[in-house]
């Protein structure tokens, strides 16, 4: 582990909602976490334990309400919108259990979509890394179908390449098979390992699936808001 | 921009039986508005032109007498009745200088003298009260063209002739040829041969006017030299006020022009341009909520895919734009139709309608329209838009 770099680092997060009401609830009560380069991690626990609210917090989607997010080495906590949607856009990929397509596009329009918002139309460049990417999903024939026209298992894989296509340093993953069947399930897993070898980025998958979590390289639990096993 | 642009265009196209409902919602008002607009102007222009064919933009007079009091002798005070003064018929004092001067006056494109006086026009047993007008012929026509409405014989003055109006020529049964006595009410009346009859179309010119040469009108009206009225035609008819009120200010004479002796026309324009822009206001507004509760729908729609935009690096100022040019496309898209569907009604009256007057086609009225419109389509856009951007990624993400 120590020749490789911290992708993220997480100190004392607390996160509590509905702040200075009679209601303020805290959900999470201090994390401390580390993900380094490359790693595969599967975080685990009951619904409620504050699973998707962490996710959220590393995705840079949500601000803790207290404690340090460092992610590439760069604390976040005190980034404005700007700043945070622009390390948002260019180190971290999203898949979501509900594929989570923009409708309107065609899947090479989805796929390239992180770096058209970054950068504009699409150079020779990106777009080559577009159509290589859904040719490694297996989709080099649905390049330019709409999501209403791909299958379930079609349309996460278009989701896995749209977010590689950044070569993110880490990709966060909420329950991503948790709405294909076995099978499909199997074959993304799949193509996230690869991925994770090809390109060296770093996993963290947010999964109720415990076949999917041994597989991976380290499991965190959490439970109540604590990390109870690393 | 380029990305905005296309999520834009994009979501536009998706959403294909709002955005044509909005898009024809949007059409039918700009239409409503270009084709108002420009019926109004047409109209307007009409009842000017119509106004201004006989009479002249500035009148210049000799001030009014007034009574000259002498003044209280010093820690008294004075109480003052007093009656206004008759006003007799007076010669604008320098006339010809003043002639000279406002001939080189900028804007003035015409300048013409006149005496102008009441007279009795005899014939035989019957009697008709006129008004004589004394006029130089070449500089009168730069004013009013009469020899366009002279329905018999010619515009000829001097040497005895005059030149009547057809109602008069009708009450007092004259003729081209005739001979017609005209007694100014001093000592002096003279016969004037009629050399033609006109028509302006103007009840009170038609049946009052008679047009004689200056110096016989002069002579009749006991004004040897002398003019009471220089008419005076400006470049641009709007601004004949600020030029009647330098004019005034510069000679001391009482200079008036056609918005101050017409009133109630410049009431009734006014008020005329006022109800149109009421309507074209309320019809924009209309126009504009109706793009600002669409796009608001469109926003509750696309809740969970501007979720996922945002997590995939759109910032907020991005997703305010993609909302913003949504509006800006439909004010452009429905005013370009919109103006379209205008131009056709308007060709539709020139062409089908009544034929009261005709509708000139500005060149200027659909860019304006469709600026406006798109403009309005931006502003309308903004609450939308602004709500978009705010959206909370995590909940809009989780949104069904």
């Amino acid at each position: 582990m120590s020749d490789k770099h911290d992708v993220l680092r997480l100190q004392a997060i607390k996160k509590s909602y509905n702040v200075g009401q009679p209601t303020e609830t805290e959900v999470l009560h201090g994390i401390d976490m580390l993900v380094a380069q490359s790693d595969f991690t599967a975080l685990i626990g009951p619904s409620g334990s504050g699973k998707s609210t962490l996710l959220n917090l590393i995705g840079l989607l949500d601000t803790p309400t207290s404690g340090e997010l460092f992610l590439l080495g760069k604390p976040t906590r005190e980034m404005d919108d700007a700043a945070r949607t622009s390390l948002r856009g260019n180190s971290i990929g999203f898949v979501f259990q509900f594929h989570h397509l923009i409708q309107a596009f065609t899947a090479m329009e989805n796929v390239l979509m992180p770096l058209m918002l970054a950068h504009g139309k699409p150079d020779k460049e990106s777009l080559d890394r577009g159509k290589q990417l859904l040719a490694e999903v297996g989709l080099e024939k649905f390049i330019n179908k709409k999501p209403n026209e791909l299958s379930g298992g079609q349309q996460q894989r278009v989701a896995i390449a749209r977010a590689l296509i950044t070569r993110p340093a880490l990709l966060l993953a909420d329950e991503p098979t948790g709405n294909l069947d076995t099978k499909t399930a199997a074959d993304v897993f799949a193509l996230f390992r690869r991925f994770n070898e090809k390109f060296g980025c770093a996993f963290l998958l947010v999964t109720h699936d415990p076949r999917l979590s041994d597989s991976c390289d380290r499991t965190l639990t959490l439970v109540d808001g604590m990390i109870v096993k690393q | 921009m380029w990305i905005e642009w296309n999520i834009a265009v994009k979501f536009l196209r998706e959403g294909r039986s709002q955005t044509a409902l909005i898009l024809v919602g949007i059409a039918v008002g700009v239409s409503v508005i270009v084709f108002i607009t420009a019926l109004i102007t047409g109209l307007q222009a009409n009842i000017i032109e119509r106004t201004l064919g006989t009479q002249a933009h500035i009148k210049i007079q000799s001030p009014d007498e007034i009574n000259r009091v002498v003044p209280a002798a010093y820690g008294t005070t004075q109480l003052i009745l007093e009656d206004k003064r008759p006003q007799q018929l007076r010669s604008i004092n320098n006339w010809q200088q003043v002639i000279e001067i406002l001939d080189r006056f900028n804007q003035v494109t015409a300048v013409s003298p006149i005496v102008s006086g009441p007279a009795f026009a005899r014939r035989g047993e019957s009697l008709e009260s006129v008004a004589l007008v004394g006029i130089n012929v070449a500089r009168y026509q730069k004013i009013i063209p009469i020899s366009n409405d002279i329905v018999s014989g010619q515009f000829r003055v001097g040497a005895g002739d005059a030149v009547i109006g057809k109602l008069l020529a009708e009450n007092l049964g004259l003729r081209v040829g005739d001979k017609l006595r005209l007694d100014a009410g001093l000592d002096d009346h003279s016969v004037v041969n009629i050399a033609g009859v006109f028509e302006l179309g103007v009840r009170e010119l038609d049946s009052r006017y008679v047009y004689l040469d200056l110096k016989q009108a002069q002579s009749l009206l006991n004004l040897a030299g002398g003019v009471t009225v220089i008419d005076i035609t400006v470049q641009d008819i709007f601004s004949a006020d600020v030029v009647a009120a330098r004019i005034g200010r510069l000679t001391g004479l009482k200079s008036e022009s056609w918005m101050e002796t017409n009133t109630q026309l410049m009431n009734a324009l006014s008020s005329q341009s006022l109800s149109t822009n009421m309507i074209s206001l309320f019809v924009a507004l209309s126009v504009a909520f109706g793009i600002a509760s669409v796009l608001s729908v469109s926003v509750v729609q696309r809740t969970r895919e501007i979720g996922i935009l945002r997590a995939m690096g759109t910032t907020q100022q991005q997703m305010l734009r993609v909302f913003l040019i949504q509006g800006a496309v439909y004010g452009l898209a429905g005013s370009l139709v919109g103006s379209m569907a205008g131009y056709a009604l308007v060709w539709a009256f020139n062409k089908l309608g009544p034929g009261l007057f005709y509708i000139p086609v500005s060149s200027t009225l659909v860019p304006i329209a469709m600026a406006i419109a798109t403009v309005t389509g931006v502003l309308s856009a903004a609450i939308p838009a602004r709500r978009a951007a705010r959206l909370d990624p995590v909940v809009a993400i989780r949104y069904v």
